[in-house]
């Protein structure tokens, strides 16, 4: 549940999202699930060239499983909020 | 204190480390947060991809100040080699 928590303090804000076939989105965030599928808004194709049949779309909502990654800015993050939620986290899933 | 595989990774908050991936690549960066499907987020980070070009290998480096990473793309991760 972290990162689905992590997420939605994301939404609102220009992510670029790399899936794992190499094609690369930068787009708003706009909502995401448990599963960490995401709803990007205003997509822009960060490589226009190698993906032309991206060019138009605007709306895309992404499957989790394809994420390999998200890159995002250092002031998006509060880290020490992080590594605590992370902390608290590794203790109650331990059972 | 640590019983688990994961506690241990608990220990290494806020230190470098360094992960391997799937698809040969490889990434060092400041472990911020983990959960148990080793979904990652490491800041100040670079990131490896090894090619191979006319069979000499060749690496592309990228850096980035704040990475999310899936879990199901990672294989390991460890402290890095002293530098």
């Amino acid at each position: 549940m972290l990162f689905f928590s992590f997420f939605k303090t994301l939404v609102d804000q220009e992510v670029v999202v790399q899936l794992k076939n190499d094609i690369e989105l930068k787009g708003t965030l706009q909502s995401v699930d448990q599963f960490l599928n995401l709803k990007l808004d205003n997509i822009s194709c960060t490589d226009e060239e190698k993906y032309p049949h991206l060019v138009s779309v605007r709306n895309i909502f992404i499957r989790g499983s394809t994420v390999r990654y998200v890159y995002l800015n250092k002031n998006m993050v509060d880290t020490n909020l992080l590594q605590d939620a992370t902390r608290r986290e590794a203790m109650s899933e331990r059972k | 204190m640590s019983n688990t595989p994961l506690d241990l990774l608990k220990l290494n908050l806020d230190e470098r480390v360094y992960v391997k991936l799937r698809g040969a690549r490889s990434i060092m960066g400041t472990l911020q947060a983990f959960d148990s499907h080793c979904n990652i987020v490491l800041s100040d980070c670079i990131e490896t991809k090894y090619l191979l070009v006319d069979g000499i290998l060749q690496n592309e480096e990228r850096e980035s100040e704040m990475l999310f990473i899936r879990g199901d793309s990672v294989t390991l991760i460890t402290t890095p080699e002293e530098e």
